[in-house]
């Protein structure tokens, strides 16, 4: 009974605390804390690197349920700095299941908690905005755990991508008959999105986030992949060569979350943190080419600068291709002249809609078109 | 895409009358559809035949037809407005065929009318098994195997293929009804016969059984830019089997991985697209097999239903309103979340907390019933609850079921558990077969410790759900045998949605007890936002569930401001007329100034919608649940006496915990129920009332029963409905009564009343302040006493009352209201005979027929009741002192008796589910109305009457049957009744009884040889063949008639609608007393 279990703490710099459970590993954990609004696929969210450095507090408040399984996950192992739930299942019912969450937040050595009132704690970050936190055994004296909390890097200007990226190279061979080599440049890449290229019949060749601009200028490639990835867009710098060079090639380039801001930025645009986030599966997104909605998986601190006059800012070379309807932000981007477009969200999904996988499929389109 | 200018005015069919399987959720939705439409300016025509909707309100629509649904009634209204377009898909199964059949018959094209929302093509291609088999199949997904039967002949062969158990499924019927599952070749001959008799094309569908396979629900809205949004997952906890309806249901989806979750809705919106659904919501159901995960589609709604009502509770997303807005136009990103207000209409909520749907049965109305669940729907409410876990919301939902249980608890003792034994085996078989009582037989048998596996296997439920409820058992087993209760224990016990009930009981307290040491301790319910994004947004809408969390959310009201209690799931005897009242005095208290509370459980209410009262708290009737709100609150009042027998009974405790009750006083209260007290007002009044007695033993019974004399009417203290009331003839019925039918005790006594043979009876409604009293009007019964009011055809004016009758009855009324100091409403129920007017009951509150009073005068009652609480006087509220009718208004009562396998003779326990109103000129017509709307509908034309009634009945029946002779009916009597009539010079036939020889009653009705019955039985308990006669004709539609009044009134009904022009006319126009060209 989690009466009876241990008792742990959430603080967060602002000295606000909630008590709980404690749940998975042992310990102490740090991080900048986000909600996601998501009702399903805590298993993906966990093994999302973009989540590198974040305690995530789910808002939906049975998580568990279905237990983990080997299949599901988006990298090898979960990425989160910390996970508070207000209440984790203590078995799992799913034909899918292998583990229960708690096993596997333990086996991993993620510190987590449960107990705690997230819809209090979700309402904070959203008043207050996202800011730094710990989870603690709640006998930890809360002074030195303040220190502890303050002490730890805030989350703009840290480049977290490249601590998460493959160290080497690897490569998925295309489902079915070849049609196209991708380029995949990992910033902290999602499994799903790779997978559903070869699946489209691109090979894939996943490269670390360091690789050298020659390297990839000797690669023979029909597109450039510029992943997601977590932290502040600002302190990386390496993908810029890339998208520039190939980009004036001809050689079509898609780009995800990070990878987003990364084109942005290559070709003069500003970044910016946002106060709490995105993080959920049922962000409104128009697209203005047709005027339909898609409903978008969501998962940045950090967003693409508007102009007054729904300009991408300082970089005239993009137009705006997507708006999110909830707050008006810059969702999507296309390059005016050269075979370039990117989205804030995530079409691969995984976890959340499927509705914009339309993208992956223009990008292979776009791909087509360009071939020499 | 703005909305649409090339239409002007739209029609919208409401559901009828309440029925099992359609019930205030298309209320709701109507309502929600008419403000939605008129706030963007277009004219709205509303047709519905039922007065105790909200929708009918005059004000709602621009006109309002309270005429029958039938194809040729409807066709008068299009004829005469000329709409622009029709909405068919707010009204339910009912709206959705009267809609197609309309189409079918070229009437929509004759007078150029649109349908809006879903077109005639796709709402053939969801609702024709066959073409959705085929739409699904050629988007790559499953249905249940099976296949479409015209005969029996045919569906044999399929069963051959798909094998046993098998589903039946009769084509276009509402909520299932005709459907069955059979286990073997005989129940699948009988219920195949039966499905096809149901079905209106006698077409029906053999499914492969995927009974205990998982059951999901997603509601889905489409545009008409073909953007798609999920509204909500609904998982069931009861799998494949059960009728959704009858399920207890839970959202979002608990058991679903995003891998799969997305795999439905991918599928859902390419149903949506193939299906072609223009702009609307729509429910799909999809079976998950648990252990591989196959998925199949169940079937498509293309309309709003009781699920979508659910929905939009559950999530905030007020789905028919969007779906009316998006069939005039509009896209979802055109309009706005009303409850964020920032954000648009086009995302998909998001839940942080759980929410569990409870259905409500009535199987102690139809003890004769089969109390199995199955594919056919036959629950007649339900509560929902919104908890912060799965084990909070469904605790609370037991609590707001009302059936007398604290939250989740066992009965007192086996059989109210539907058990015969405890022992294991005894226990997994009764769990094999779903019933009301198998939530209590699970908690029975996690207590013995069964394991769940066990409980799997025999029930199909999930295993996360089964897990979730021995949590429950086991901290109930941990608070039970702590050394002490300590705060942080007391603290969790009320964080997991225990009641302080439970809590006292389960350590041998005392319910104050608990709630004290709560309090000192200062555990108190907190509150939290159903705001649509759990959290992501400021929410402006203040709808709010309770839960024990950190932090409140609810800051109180400002303001004068006033509770309602609202009326909780509907049963039989309470319904959708109280949540009418209740509404209504919303709107009254907001003209007056002050702001409104509304606290109810119904999700298929209006006045459980969001924007209806000032504030919202979705929580269930208890005294526990109310206290915490007011102590939040601290209101000026709350008004009990609106939302029926459930707020009454929380008078009193509230009133002894100081909360100040609104309105007639719970003294008064007690004076009017308690029957002692009780004769003492009629004596101080002077009002005759049937002599009586009290007892709480069978012995005691007999003596007064012997004193009284016999017939008796016997009940027990402090029902509504009727519930265990009969008419006892003999000694011999009083002990059986006593034996079958209560359980008497001192607390709770049986009262005995003489019962007044062949009188007639009368109701009156009144309004009063305690120094004014207004009648609001006087209806007459068109059956004899003994037959329920809620269940008796009645008529406003009377036409068989003298005006010295009524005079007396409003002088009664009047003084029993200043005698009992009513503020508010007042309810007398008389019987008249011999011109002796017997008083039967007083009931200071609003009764059932409150709305059908409002629609008729046009004086809303309940309305005004609140404002009179509230402190105005009736004089300054400037109320006619005796509202006139403008015409002839019947109401008719609607009984689920093609659900129930039990037989249709009326008596003294309340059976309807709804009423329907009939008005126009003449008694004759709106009787003609009333019954076709009742789905009764007369034979105009003539054709075969058939008679057999009881010796006491031939005196009567013999002018009667001469009048239908006279129009032109064939005669055909049974023995006695034919010698009798022929011996009285009227030409009839002969026919045989079941047994007497072939062909016999039933055969010539199965042959449809019949168009018209009338039967009352033959003695104390009906005989078979009588009740196999008024089977058949329910099955095969025959309109029947077991009263000898309502056969005159009959006869008369088929003279005015061969005499008199089928006219319609919209209540506005006769309360303004507009004359008709």
């Amino acid at each position: 009974m989690t009466y009876h279990a241990n008792p742990a703490r959430l603080l967060l710099e602002d000295g606000r605390s909630f008590l709980g459970t404690a749940l998975g590993a042992p310990g102490v954990a740090l991080g900048e804390v986000v909600f996601n609004t998501s009702m399903t696929g805590y298993q993906e969210i966990l093994t999302d690197p973009s989540y590198t450095g974040q305690i995530v507090v789910m808002t939906y408040p049975m998580v568990g349920n279905y237990g983990v399984n080997s299949r599901d996950g988006e990298s090898e192992r979960p990425q989160v700095s910390g996970f508070v739930v207000r209440e984790a299942s203590r078995m799992f019912s799913s034909w899918r299941g292998e583990a229960t969450l708690d096993e596997y937040l333990r086996n991993h050595g993620v510190v987590a908690m449960a107990g705690v009132d997230t819809r209090a704690l979700t309402r904070h970050i959203r008043s207050r905005g996202a800011m730094r936190g710990a989870i603690a055994p709640a006998d930890l004296p809360e002074e030195e755990l303040l220190e502890r909390v303050l002490a730890h890097p805030p989350m703009e200007g840290l480049d977290l991508a490249c601590g998460v990226s493959t160290p080497r190279p690897y490569g998925l061979s295309a489902v079915g008959e070849e049609r196209f080599h991708v380029l995949a440049y990992d910033f902290g890449v999602k499994a799903r999105s790779p997978r559903i290229l070869a699946e489209m019949g691109c090979r894939v060749t996943v490269l670390p986030a360091d690789t050298p601009l020659e390297v990839i200028l000797q690669e023979k490639a029909d597109g450039l992949f510029v992943s997601n990835g977590p932290g502040d867009p600002a302190a990386v710098e390496r993908a810029e060569g890339a998208i520039l060079a190939l980009s004036a090639r001809g050689v079509p380039v898609f780009g995800i979350c990070l990878g987003h801001q990364l084109i942005a930025r290559a070709f003069g645009g500003k970044t910016y943190k946002l106060p709490f986030g995105h993080h959920g599966g049922n962000h409104p997104v128009k697209r203005l080419e047709s005027g339909t909605v898609e409903i978008t998986a969501q998962n940045h601190g950090f967003a693409v600068a508007m102009d007054e006059g729904s300009r991408i800012a300082g970089a005239p070379e993009l137009r705006l291709t997507h708006v999110n309807l909830y707050d008006g932000t810059v969702e999507g981007l296309a390059h005016r002249t050269r075979p370039v477009f990117s989205v804030q969200y995530h079409p691969e999904a995984a976890p959340g809609p499927h509705d914009s996988l339309y993208l992956f499929r223009q990008f292979l389109q776009l791909m087509e078109a360009c071939r020499p | 895409m703005p909305k649409r200018e090339d239409i002007r005015s739209i029609l919208i069919l409401g559901s009828g009358p309440i029925v099992i399987g359609q019930a205030c959720e298309f209320d709701y939705s109507g309502t929600q559809a008419l403000k939605a439409l008129r706030e963007e300016g277009y004219r709205t025509i509303l047709v519905n035949s039922n007065p105790a909707t909200i929708m009918t309100d005059p004000e709602l629509a621009d006109r309002t037809y309270i005429e029958p649904l039938t194809p040729e009634w409807v066709e008068r209204i299009l004829e005469r407005e000329r709409p622009d377009a029709l909405l068919p898909t707010m009204g339910g199964q009912t709206a959705l065929n009267l809609a197609m059949e309309l189409h079918r018959r070229g009437v929509l094209a004759h007078y150029g009318v649109e349908l809006i929302g879903a077109n005639a093509r796709s709402i053939e291609m969801a609702e024709n098994r066959e073409a959705f088999a085929l739409a699904m199949r050629r988007i790559g997904l499953a249905v249940p195997h099976g296949g479409f039967a015209r005969s029996l002949d045919e569906a044999l062969a399929i069963v051959e293929e798909v094998g046993y158990p098998a589903i039946i499924r009769p084509s276009f019927t509402l909520g299932g009804t005709g459907g069955g599952i059979a286990y073997n070749l005989e129940e699948f001959r009988n219920q195949v016969k039966r499905g096809l008799e149901a079905s209106p094309i006698s077409e029906v569908l053999i499914d492969r059984s995927v009974i205990g396979w998982k059951e999901f629900e997603l509601e889905v809205v489409r545009d008409g830019a073909d953007n798609v949004i999920v509204v909500c997952s609904i998982e069931n906890f009861d799998p494949m089997g059960v009728h959704t309806g009858d399920s207890i249901t839970v959202a979002p989806a608990q058991t679903l991985s995003d891998v799969e979750y997305q795999q439905m809705r991918d599928a859902a919106i390419a149903i949506m697209r193939e299906v072609g659904v223009e702009a609307g919501g729509c429910n799909i159901q999809f079976a998950v097999n648990p252990a591989d995960g196959e998925m199949l589609v169940v079937e498509m709604n293309p309309r709003v239903s009781r699920s979508s009502a659910l929905a939009s509770k559950a999530t905030g997303f007020p789905i028919a309103r969007v779906g009316a807005k998006l069939a005039v136009g509009y896209r979802l990103d055109e309009l706005p979340n009303d409850i964020t207000r920032t954000t648009p209409a086009s995302f998909e909520p998001v839940l942080d907390y759980v929410v569990v749907k409870i259905p409500r049965f009535a199987f102690e109305k139809f003890p004769e019933a089969d109390p199995v669940l199955g594919v056919q729907m036959k629950s007649v409410g339900e509560t929902m609850a919104i908890g912060r876990t799965f084990r909070s919301a469904w605790q609370k939902g037991f609590r707001g079921l009302e059936i007398g249980r604290s939250g989740w608890v066992v009965g007192r003792d086996l059989r109210e558990d539907g058990l015969e034994a405890a022992d294991p085996e005894s226990l997994l078989a009764a769990l094999r077969r779903p019933t009301p009582e198998r939530p209590f037989q699970l908690k029975r048998a996690l207590e013995a410790g069964l394991s769940l596996e066990d409980l799997h296997e025999a029930t199909g439920i999930d295993p996360w759900f089964l897990d979730q409820l021995r949590r429950i058992v086991e901290t109930e087993g941990w608070y039970r045998t702590l050394p002490e209760v300590t705060p942080q224990a007391l603290r969790h016990m009320k964080r997991e949605g225990f009641s302080d009930r439970q809590l006292a009981d389960l350590r041998g307290e005392g319910e104050e007890e608990v709630r004290d040491r709560r309090r000192r301790w200062g555990i108190r319910a907190t509150y939290n936002v159903v705001d649509t994004c759990a959290g992501e947004f400021p929410a402006a809408t203040p709808y709010f569930y309770s839960s024990y969390e950190d932090e409140n959310e609810a800051q109180p009201l400002e303001g004068p401001k006033v509770v309602i209690l609202g009326s909780g799931p509907n049963r039989i005897g309470q319904g959708i007329e109280f949540d009418y009242c209740c509404v209504q005095a919303v709107r009254g208290l907001q003209e007056a100034g002050f702001r409104t509370i509304m606290v109810n459980s119904n999700p298929e209410t209006v006045s459980t919608d969001f924007d209806v009262a000032d504030r919202l708290y979705f929580e269930p009737l208890t005294v526990e649940d109310v206290l915490e709100i007011i102590h939040l609150e601290q209101p000026l009042g709350v008004i009990v006496q609106l939302g029926g027998q459930t707020p009454l009974k929380l008078a009193r405790p509230l009133a002894e915990a100081g909360v100040p009750i609104l309105g007639t006083s719970v003294e008064a209260i007690d004076r009017a129920e308690d029957r002692e007290r009780f004769a003492e007002v009629c004596r101080r009044v002077g009002a005759t009332i049937p002599a009586h007695g009290v007892a709480a033993t069978v012995a005691a019974a007999r003596e007064v029963a012997g004193r009284i004399g016999y017939p008796v009417l016997v009940r027990p203290s402090y029902v509504l409905g009727g519930r265990a009331m009969r008419i006892v003839y003999d000694e011999q019925g009083l002990e059986e009564y006593f034996h079958e039918a209560v359980r008497a005790s001192p607390d709770h006594p049986v009262l005995i009343d003489r019962f007044v043979e062949d009188a007639f009876e009368a109701d009156v409604d009144a309004l009063s302040d305690g120094r004014e009293v207004v009648i609001g009007g006087i209806m007459q019964h068109i059956e004899d006493a003994g037959v329920h009011s809620g269940d008796s055809a009645c008529v406003l004016p009377p036409y068989l009352l003298t005006a010295t009758e009524m005079d007396a009855m409003r002088a009664l009324t009047r003084q029993f209201a200043l005698e009992l100091g009513v503020v508010g409403l007042l309810n007398v129920q008389f019987a008249i005979r011999d011109g002796v007017i017997y008083v039967l009951e007083v009931n200071p509150r609003a009764s059932r027929t409150v709305p059908f009073v409002g629609k008729a005068t046009g004086v809303p009652l309940a309305r005004l009741a609140a404002r009179v609480m509230a402190g105005e006087s009736v004089d300054r509220l400037g109320i006619p002192r005796d509202p006139r009718v403008p015409g002839v208004a019947v109401k008719e009562a609607v009984f689920p008796f093609n659900r129930f396998e039990v037989d249709v003779l009326l008596g003294p326990e309340m059976r309807s589910t709804g009423e329907v109103m009939g008005i126009d000129e003449s008694f004759g017509m709106a009787f003609a109305k009333a019954s076709a709307a009742a789905g009764n509908a007369l034979p105009e034309g003539g054709g075969t009457l058939v008679v057999s009634v009881n010796d006491r009945d031939k005196p009567t029946v013999t002018p009667i049957v001469r009048r239908f002779y006279d129009l032109g009916f064939t005669i055909l009597a049974t023995r006695g009744t034919h010698e009798h009539l022929t011996r009285l010079g009227i030409p009839a036939q002969r026919i045989f009884k079941v047994g007497e020889g072939r062909p016999d009653i039933v055969d010539r009705i199965v042959s449809g040889e019949v168009q018209l019955l009338i039967n009352t039985p033959l003695g104390k308990k009906s005989q078979y063949d009588d009740y196999a006669m008024r089977r058949a004709a329910i099955t095969y539609r025959v309109p029947y008639l077991t009263t000898m009044s309502a056969a005159s009134a009959a006869c008369d009904a088929i003279i005015a609608l061969r005499s008199r022009a089928h006219q319609v006319r919209s209540l506005q126009e006769r309360l303004a007393g507009v004359a008709l060209p």
